[in-house]
């Protein structure tokens, strides 16, 4: 049984106050009027501008334009950070129904890990479901859709490609659809956790079997409302612009995220005593699926960039467009952090057995894949006046500590071996 | 040179595993091991050097990489730098997302292929190879163990390997 440590819960605190404190400052230095933007700009470029009248109104657009990216800018922090340790927690709930419907033999002494982790999933999704009621309610702009002036056409705002899709792009149906997919995880992930534990009671294969139906349901259901949860909460940001593989591609950095913390808190509980049964072989496999979804995930990165490139048809390709010119370092720098470090590092098999390696290389996918988040996000919401500065790291650091105190105190409600799963003797001898 | 050796013949992995392990504890020297199939774990018993096959494919897949940078730098860019469908060919990173298909590919094509290659030079084989196989019933269901007389009494080393469960152990002049 293990013990949520009271130095960890402080850890967790501490970050979790340094967030908030940061956050409320990104809040507050947000510009509040035109006027002080006016300012701001004004202070940037003092050469020599002579003001004709047609400039001037020139200059107020653009003040206009700079105004709502930088009142953008500490609600799209929260969110990006807020989406990110989501989706490493229900990437995690993938990740174990696979590992259930799949009757891998070696992954059950890590069953309790990926409980522990999923266990963010119901604080992750009030916190995410709660920042789309608020941009719903237009107590901020990140939704560029949202804005009713699109859809009238007696506006001088109207536009007629944001419009026509009304019928998929109108707030009481995504908030609907957000329901639906939260409520339906959330009920598998409670399910099939219940299920484990009272298997772990009454041992036998009857609650194996209901969690084996559980979970393939799960995954059915899994891979559709993923896919249109992308579009909504992710490819919403630009509505002008669609891509047929955006869901695989939100997915393949989520399962790859999930794995990593997966193998990362294995290593943690290994080091402080936990876990037992975990050895090395154990490692090595988490880390080749690190290694693998790594080169999944590039391969979509991939094929989407390079399928729009190629073809360059202007309405689809703004998008990359954007991000080239104004995320240069960040578009292609995260391709470093997720591809060329997990290659390198961890094609050698004895390498993925080294806990520290698995650690280091585990840090750096993460942060390719919060850069991941950020660069998919940004572009659409804060556009060129992005920085990653006090509201991005400390919305950072709030759900860093929120994820760590409910990760370490659900591991700490449960033993650590799901003794009763028909596969854990196979797992707790699992050799490769 | 004229050397003797025995070859213990076993009907059970399991069994051969275990005198493989004796063999060993014994001192006797392993010449060679003959099974139908793979055997998990043997080369470990065996004590036998891991091998080095994969750290050649990796070699190989990187010079596939170097070929096929070079070779499409060369064509498209260097050579003959035409405008095709408004692609830039003005320089190899301007252009690169079209290369990748290929560089992946010859990467994978030299790695792959060298590595087999390598692999049939190493363990010698190729198409007129003469089999050299010592008891037919190796290739079915039986196993080989051979093992060097050296210096042993010839007694003693057939004991013991009918101590370890042998149906068979035989006295060998090899001539090569």
């Amino acid at each position: 049984m293990y013990t949520l440590p009271n130095k960890l819960k402080l850890f967790a605190i501490v970050f979790m106050v340094i967030g908030a404190l940061g956050m409320v400052a990104g809040f507050v230095n947000a510009p509040g009027s035109q006027e002080e933007v006016k300012e701001m700009l004004a202070h940037h470029d003092d050469h020599g501008a002579t003001a004709d009248s047609e400039t001037a109104q020139h200059d107020d657009e653009h003040v206009e334009h700079v105004y709502h990216q930088l009142q953008n800018r500490p609600w799209s922090a929260v969110y990006v950070a807020a989406f990110f340790f989501f989706m490493i927690a229900l990437g995690a709930l993938a990740f174990y129904a696979i590992q259930h419907v799949s009757q891998a033999g070696w992954s059950p002494v890590l069953f309790r890990v990926m409980e522990g982790i999923t266990g963010y999933l119901v604080p992750g999704s009030i916190i995410m479901f709660l920042l789309l009621v608020l941009s719903a309610m237009h107590v901020n702009h990140i939704f560029h859709w949202m804005n009713a002036e699109l859809f009238d056409p007696a506006s001088e705002k109207y536009d007629a490609l944001v419009a026509n899709k009304s019928a998929w792009l109108n707030e009481t149906s995504f908030l609907i659809r957000a329901a639906i997919y939260l409520l339906g995880w959330n009920a598998y992930r409670y399910l099939s956790r219940k299920y484990s534990l009272k298997q772990d009671e009454e041992g036998g294969m009857h609650w194996f079997k209901k969690n084996f139906k559980l979970s393939a349901g799960f995954l059915v259901f899994f891979i559709v409302t993923e896919s249109m949860m992308s579009w909504d909460w992710i490819m919403g940001f630009d509505p002008h612009w669609f891509s047929t593989l955006f869901g695989w591609y939100v997915f393949s950095g989520m399962i790859v995220s999930a794995i990593t913390v997966i193998a990362m808190v294995a290593v943690y509980l290994k080091s402080q005593g936990y876990l037992e049964h975990l050895n090395n072989s154990h490692i090595h496999d988490l880390a080749k699926f690190m290694f693998g979804f790594s080169i999944f995930w590039t391969y979509l990165w991939f094929s989407q960039f390079m399928l729009i490139w190629y073809a360059n048809i202007p309405e689809e390709v703004t998008y990359f467009v954007s991000r080239i010119e104004d995320y240069n370092l960040l578009f292609f720098g995260m391709l470093v952090l997720n591809f060329v470090f997990p290659l390198l590092l961890l094609m050698n098999s004895d390498f993925k057995r080294v806990n520290w390696l698995v650690i280091g290389t585990g840090i750096v996918i993460l942060v390719g894949h919060y850069i991941d988040v950020f660069v998919m996000v940004m572009p659409a919401t804060v556009g060129e006046s992005w920085f990653i500065g006090i509201p991005e790291i400390s919305a950072l650091l709030f759900f860093f500590g929120l994820f760590i105190y409910v990760v370490f105190s659900t591991l700490a409600k449960a033993p650590l071996l799901a003794k009763g799963s028909p596969f854990i003797e196979e797992s707790k001898h699992f050799h490769y | 040179m004229a050397s003797k050796v025995i070859h213990a013949i076993y009907t059970d992995d399991d069994v051969l595993m275990q005198a493989v392990k004796d063999a060993r504890k014994a001192h006797y020297h392993i010449g060679e091991i003959y099974t139908p199939f793979p055997v998990h774990g043997l080369d470990k018993a065996m004590g036998l050097a891991p091998t080095r096959l994969a750290i050649t494919s990796f070699i190989y897949g990187i010079i596939g990489l170097a070929v096929s940078i070079v070779m499409m730098n060369y064509i498209m860019i260097e050579d003959w730098p035409q405008d095709i469908g408004g692609k830039p060919s003005f320089s190899y990173i301007q252009n690169m997302p079209a290369f990748v298909p290929v560089m992946f590919e010859l990467t994978v094509f030299f790695a792959a292929h060298l590595m087999v290659i390598t692999f049939y030079m190493r363990s010698k084989l190729w198409p007129f190879k003469k089999a050299e196989n010592p008891d037919v019933r190796t290739t079915d269901d039986h196993f080989l163990m051979e093992i060097d007389v050296e210096n042993h009494s010839v007694e003693e080393l057939s004991k013991f390997l009918q101590n370890t469960g042998a149906i068979e152990v035989n006295l060998i002049d090899k001539q090569e």
